[in-house]
């Protein structure tokens, strides 16, 4: 249903992410899935990785800032109006979404969409109840 | 509370009786000064040829100014009073801008230094029980030295640490029980958000109080300080020219730093028509050192802006109390032709709980208007996958900024732990702009 989610404050700085991406490797730590939201002055790179314990160790030791985040990600067969009919659902049950992004894979006929939800218990409500494909682990 | 003295009689002698010592002081000064290459022309041009010629503290007034400029002037022996053979040690200033300011004590000063040191430091309250890191630059800096001298004086165990390896400070705190530092306000700042990875919580250590100077810091960031140690600060006086630390120094009200009137004549002044201003005025404070016998500096401009408390403290010294300094003259920007010190920027930052623990100001110049950016850390545990808060936090900080110093800056957040920190005097300000 949940899935961890970790945020990491980045300012606006050469480097920065290289050296986000190199603690992580170095923990051994495989990214699943990530987005950046930047503003004029700083960023906030989202990551989904297979070991987020290991990878928010390892970032708070190389002196990072960040914060872990339940998201709900679903899994939607990759063709057109998949997605749209998830937001129709979420629009006509009044689940706020405050952001998401998409992992796509080359071989594999599916997307897994991470959704930032207001209320995420009501988030995972709705989609048991209308039987999308929740994804436990990326 | 019981006050307690290092020199009681010292301390709360009468206003009468300090000013005779001070103009019995005056006289021995300008003897000396008499002297020296650089004083003799300068007191005989104002008719000042013998000390007979000093008849009350007013006629201090007759003597002119000395500023930093002049120490250089006269570098490297020009204001010795003494023998060479009678001085045993000389500290200097870190001269930014070439030849330093040096000055120089005989076996008599270092022991007298000492002894205000040890004043200073009985007023707050530390005695022989305590455990001392003195966590400042040792060697030409006056700081390490003599707060040394005065610690070992009141009997307390020194930790002569220094500055730098933040690690290791901490792991010293917490292994000998430390219960006061001595440490610029940055640098405590500092081993604060260190203390976590260290392994270490405030509620681990002994601190019970901290001596704060060398870099001008305002109320709001010495209460910080105190809530994250849970500790009490004290502001720490001193110029090396004046032979550094131990000039004035907070009591145990920690309202105003008592500057030692029966080693110094303190007068303040307005900058530009260099009149005396009133007590309660701020200005420029110059000093006049009495306790020195191999360097005598007379009326000494220290370009450190303060007022002196009118009303007497009720811990019962008389000598009288001077504010926390709000700037040197020279820390003053002029930044589209509006004045701004950089203590009025650290008191709208400081005050915000949300930041972090240091800050930089940024001068530079675009087109021709000069552009002002304040770079903020922000807290560790202000970060919440959301960026509203923290644009809020920006916009927050630039409008009582703006509020403040009627210039709009640019506000920066950064990550906490990314801004420079210095281990001695903090550099907070870097301007940018041309020298003209």
């Amino acid at each position: 249903m949940r899935i961890q989610q970790i945020s990491v404050f980045l300012e606006n700085k050469t480097g920065r992410l290289a050296e986000v991406t190199r603690l992580i490797s170095g923990a051994g730590v495989n990214i699943r899935a990530l987005s950046i939201a930047d503003t004029a002055e700083f960023g906030i790179l989202r990551l989904i990785v297979d070991r987020p314990a290991d990878a928010a160790e390892a970032l708070a030791k190389g002196g990072f800032t960040t914060r872990m985040t339940d998201v709900l990600a679903i899994e939607i067969p990759d063709q057109p109006g998949s997605l749209a009919k998830v937001m129709e659902i979420f629009k006509d049950t009044g689940v706020n979404i405050e952001y998401l992004y998409a992992s796509l894979e080359k071989d594999c006929a599916t997307a897994v969409v991470i959704f930032k939800v207001e209320d995420l218990e009501l988030g995972i409500k709705i989609a048991t109840q209308h039987k999308l494909s929740t994804v436990e682990c990326l | 509370m019981a006050t307690k003295f290092w020199d009681k009689e010292a301390e709360t002698m009468s206003r009468a009786d300090i000013e005779r010592r001070q103009l019995a002081g005056l006289k021995v000064a300008v003897a000396r000064a008499l002297q020296t290459p650089f004083y003799k022309p300068r007191l005989e041009g104002v008719g000042i040829k013998g000390p007979d010629d000093i008849k009350s503290l007013a006629d201090l007034q007759r003597i002119p100014y000395t500023t930093k400029d002049d120490l250089r002037k006269a570098y490297p022996y020009g204001m010795v009073a003494v023998d060479r053979r009678d001085i045993v040690r000389l500290h200097a200033s870190s001269g930014t801008t070439g030849t330093p300011t040096v000055i120089y004590l005989t076996q008599k000063d270092v022991a007298r230094c000492a002894d205000f040191m040890a004043r200073s430091i009985s007023a707050t309250g530390a005695d022989a029980n305590d455990v001392f890191q003195n966590v400042v630059n040792y060697g030409l800096f006056t700081g390490g030295l003599v707060m040394h001298y005065g610690a070992e004086r009141v009997g307390m165990l020194v930790i002569p640490s220094g500055t730098g390896n933040t690690s290791r400070q901490i792991k010293f705190m917490k292994d000998f029980g430390t219960t006061t530092v001595h440490a610029t306000p940055s640098y405590l700042l500092h081993i604060h958000s260190k203390l976590a990875e260290e392994g270490v919580s405030p509620g681990d250590l002994k601190l019970k109080r901290a001596f704060c100077g060398a870099e001008p810091y305002t109320e709001d960031t010495r209460r910080k300080i105190e809530g994250l140690f849970g500790i009490e600060v004290f502001n720490s006086y001193g110029l090396s020219e004046m032979n550094g630390p131990g000039v004035a120094f907070e009591c145990e009200r920690r309202d105003g730093m008592h500057l030692w009137e029966d080693g110094y004549i303190l007068e303040v002044i307005d900058r530009a028509s260099l009149e005396s201003v009133p007590d309660g005025e701020l200005g420029e404070l110059v000093l006049t050192i009495l306790c020195r016998e191999a360097m005598p500096i007379l009326r000494y401009r220290t370009r450190d802006l303060t007022s002196v408390y009118p009303e007497p403290c009720p811990c019962g010294r008389t000598h009288r109390r001077i504010a926390r300094i709000t700037g040197r003259s020279d820390d003053m920007l002029i930044i589209n032709g509006i004045n701004v010190f950089p203590s009025q920027i650290e008191e709208v930052v400081m005050a915000m709980p949300e930041v972090g623990t240091n800050y930089l100001i940024l001068v530079e110049k675009q087109g021709s208007l000069d552009k002002l950016t304040v770079k903020v850390e922000v807290g560790p545990g202000q970060f919440a996958d959301d960026s509203r808060p923290l644009n809020a936090l920006r916009e927050r900080i630039r409008a009582r900024l703006q509020a403040l110093i009627s210039i709009n800056p640019h506000v920066e957040l950064h990550e906490p732990g990314m801004l420079p920190v210095s281990e001695g005097k903090a550099k907070r300000v870097i301007d940018e702009r041309a020298k003209l």
